[in-house]
Formats: structure tokens, C-alpha cells, sequence
């Protein structure tokens, strides 16, 4: 009784918000019987569809916008991150093993989207040599530990790397708005991250005692 | 596609994979703290992983097996950096890692201003701090990678030293 009032309480999700998620459900069952014919899915819609309404999630807010071709962009540059920088872990460990300089970067992002945020941590993490160990969802920041950094020149070159990943998923999956900022941004001439962390200097020294 | 094409890309593909096997290996047993050694452990697996599924497919040659495999990626790239970023927060956290290692710790700036920041309103008897302090507020962290850099290895040790271990960036 208590829990069906408590479902009657809950926001319904619109269907159309429901839908990639009802779409992967039943994909994946089909995957996992390995069977794609017409019956087995119908009866995978039906309980992807209970599944959905009894286990009762918080809901991913999609931003409503998807560029397949950016999308595919980011692909091909994740593969090729991945691979390049999966060669490397394993030249790093052979060639300098304990020796290893590594640091800790902090990166703010552009997005405040939870999604947004979420999937570039995920797209870092992924490739070898950069580890997310802490996020500060206030203010969208991610801190990374990087592996054989050792020179300033080197943390700034991950915290381009980092906003670059970050710009390709806007432009591919992010919200109007990070658009619109990502644009603005590019369209103002000369390096930003250079001028962002000069004048962050400033407001950083009036803080620190 | 012949037999012999198709074992040779088979070969190439699970060399690779056992390749990238060696590479955690290898990396497990000669980095020289936790952090180094998940990245080792936990990265190269997800090209490794890939390369051996893709032999699978091209084995196989059967397109009923494609989806369980892309969902065995799938999956392998959804939890692998959420257990990483795990351990490796919980290492920083209870100082699980060894700070003549790190060459900038953007993290442990931003730390040690919030213990002030807190230490300070405690000491002025405000005692609201815990809500009204975000400890980890901070306006541009990159601002500090020439603060960072200009000090030498052996200040930003002691800074390390004076702070009390077991601290919790967010209270």
C-alpha cells in the first residue's frame, strides 16, 4: 500500500524521455538471449517497460540534442587516445617504472550538466594515464591524477586535453546553452584557458591568506 | 574471407590483447605507488578487453554473437573508471599515496584552504561553517599551477607533513 502510494507520488516521466532507456532494455535482452526476433523483443518491451516503472530510477536528463556526426568525431578520437595512450602506459612502465613523476590537475569545465560532467570523467578515466579522484560537482571541477607529469607545461597540456574531450561531447551530446558558451568562447580570439588561469590568479591570492 | 586471413587476424588481434595484459603487469609490479599502479591495472584492460572480443567476433563470424559482445565492452567501460576513480579517491583520502611522487597537487591547495577556511570560522565561534563553506569552492584551479610549480618539491612536503591525516574534502 505505502509503496503505491508512494509511486503515485512520484513525477511521472514523460514517455518520450523513457525511451532510449526502454530502447537499451530491451536491446539488451535480446543481446543476452542472443535471439532478435520479433517475439522475443515485444516480450522484452513488456518487461523493460515493468522493469522501468517498479525500479524506479532517478532520471538521466538528456539535454534533447544529439550531433551524430560530432558524436562520431569523439569516436574515432577516443579510439585513437586510447590506443596511443595504452601503448604508452606500458612504454612508461617499462621505461621508467618507480621512477614515475606523476600530479595531481585540477580542470573546471564549462558544463554543469551531471551527464555532461559524468561522461568526460568516464571518457578521461578511460584512457590510460589520466584518473579522476575527486569531483566538485558546486563548481564542476574534476581532479585528475595524471601519470608522468612533471612541468607545468605538461599539466596545462591535460587541462587542454581535458577541455577539448569536454568540447567534443557538448558538441556532440551537450545542452544548448554549453553550446552556445563553447561557441562564444571559440569565437574570442587568442587561447582561453591562458587567460581564464590569468585572471583566476587574482581572485585565488584575495582568498588565500 | 579465407581460413588462413582469417586466423591471421585472430593471432594479431589476442596478441595485442595479451600485450596489453603485459602492460598491466608490468606496470603492477614496477610503479611505485597505488595511484601509478591503477592506472596500470585498470586501463590498458579496456583496449585489452577489446582486442580479444574483437578476435572472438572475427573467429565467430556470427552476427547473433556481435550484440552480447558490444554489451560485454559496454559494460566493461561503464564500471572500470567508476571502481578506479573509487580506489583512487579513497587512497588520496585516507593519504594513501606517497607525496614526493606528485609533481603539482592542485588537490591538496584547495584541501588545505578549506581546513583554514574552517579552522578560522571555528576559531571566531561561528561554528555555521560546515553549511555555509563549500570547502572545495574554488574559482579556477588551474590558477594555481604556477604556485605549485615555483615551489620546490621539498616546501611542498612539509605542507604535506604539517596537515592532519584523515581529513574529508567535503566535510
Amino acid at each position: 500500500m505505502t509503496r503505491r502510494a508512494q509511486m503515485r507520488n512520484r513525477p511521472r516521466v514523460p514517455l518520450l524521455k523513457e525511451i532510449p532507456l526502454l530502447i537499451w532494455l530491451v536491446f539488451l535482452w535480446g543481446a543476452l538471449w542472443q535471439d532478435f526476433s520479433a517475439g522475443n523483443l515485444i516480450f522484452g518491451a513488456v518487461l523493460a517497460f515493468i522493469v522501468a516503472n517498479i525500479f524506479y530510477l532517478p532520471p538521466v536528463e538528456l539535454s534533447g540534442r544529439f550531433n551524430p556526426l560530432y558524436a562520431a568525431g569523439f569516436l574515432v578520437r577516443f579510439f585513437y587516445k586510447l590506443v596511443h595512450a595504452s601503448f604508452e602506459v606500458l612504454w612508461l612502465s617499462v621505461s621508467k617504472g618507480p621512477n614515475i613523476k606523476n600530479a595531481v590537475v585540477g580542470v573546471k569545465l564549462r558544463s554543469r550538466s551531471d551527464l555532461l560532467v559524468t561522461a568526460t570523467g568516464h571518457a578521461l578515466s578511460l584512457i590510460p594515464g589520466s584518473l579522476v579522484v575527486e569531483v566538485d560537482r558546486s563548481t564542476s571541477t574534476l581532479y585528475l591524477h595524471c601519470l608522468n607529469v612533471s612541468t607545468p607545461e605538461a599539466a596545462d597540456k591535460v587541462r587542454k586535453d581535458v577541455r577539448d574531450t569536454e568540447s567534443w561531447l557538448i558538441r556532440s551530446i551537450g545542452t544548448r546553452e554549453d553550446l552556445d558558451v563553447l561557441k562564444a568562447e571559440q569565437a574570442l580570439a587568442g587561447p582561453p584557458s591562458g587567460r581564464q588561469a590569468d585572471g583566476a590568479a587574482t581572485t585565488s591570492k584575495e582568498v588565500n591568506p | 574471407m579465407s581460413a588462413e586471413l582469417n586466423d591471421l587476424i585472430v593471432g594479431i588481434l589476442m596478441l595485442g590483447g595479451a600485450l596489453m595484459s603485459l602492460a598491466a603487469a608490468i606496470g603492477l609490479t614496477r610503479f611505485p605507488d597505488l595511484m601509478s599502479r591503477m592506472h596500470a591495472a585498470s586501463k590498458p584492460q579496456v583496449l585489452g578487453l577489446l582486442l580479444f572480443l574483437l578476435a572472438i567476433a572475427v573467429q565467430f563470424e556470427s552476427w547473433s554473437l556481435l550484440p552480447v559482445l558490444v554489451v560485454c565492452w559496454l559494460f566493461m567501460i561503464l564500471t572500470a573508471p567508476v571502481s578506479a576513480h573509487m580506489v583512487g579517491r579513497a587512497g588520496y583520502r585516507t593519504k594513501h599515496l606517497r607525496p614526493e611522487l606528485l609533481t603539482i597537487d592542485e588537490l591538496d591547495d584547495v584541501v588545505g584552504r578549506a581546513q583554514e577556511l574552517l579552522l578560522q570560522s571555528r576559531a571566531d565561534g561561528t561554528g555555521d561553517a560546515d553549511e555555509d563553506e563549500d570547502p572545495q569552492v574554488d574559482d579556477d584551479p588551474g590558477a594555481h599551477s604556477q604556485a605549485g610549480s615555483l615551489d620546490d618539491d621539498s616546501s611542498a612536503q612539509t605542507a604535506q607533513g604539517a596537515r592532519r591525516p584523515g581529513h574529508s574534502p567535503e566535510g
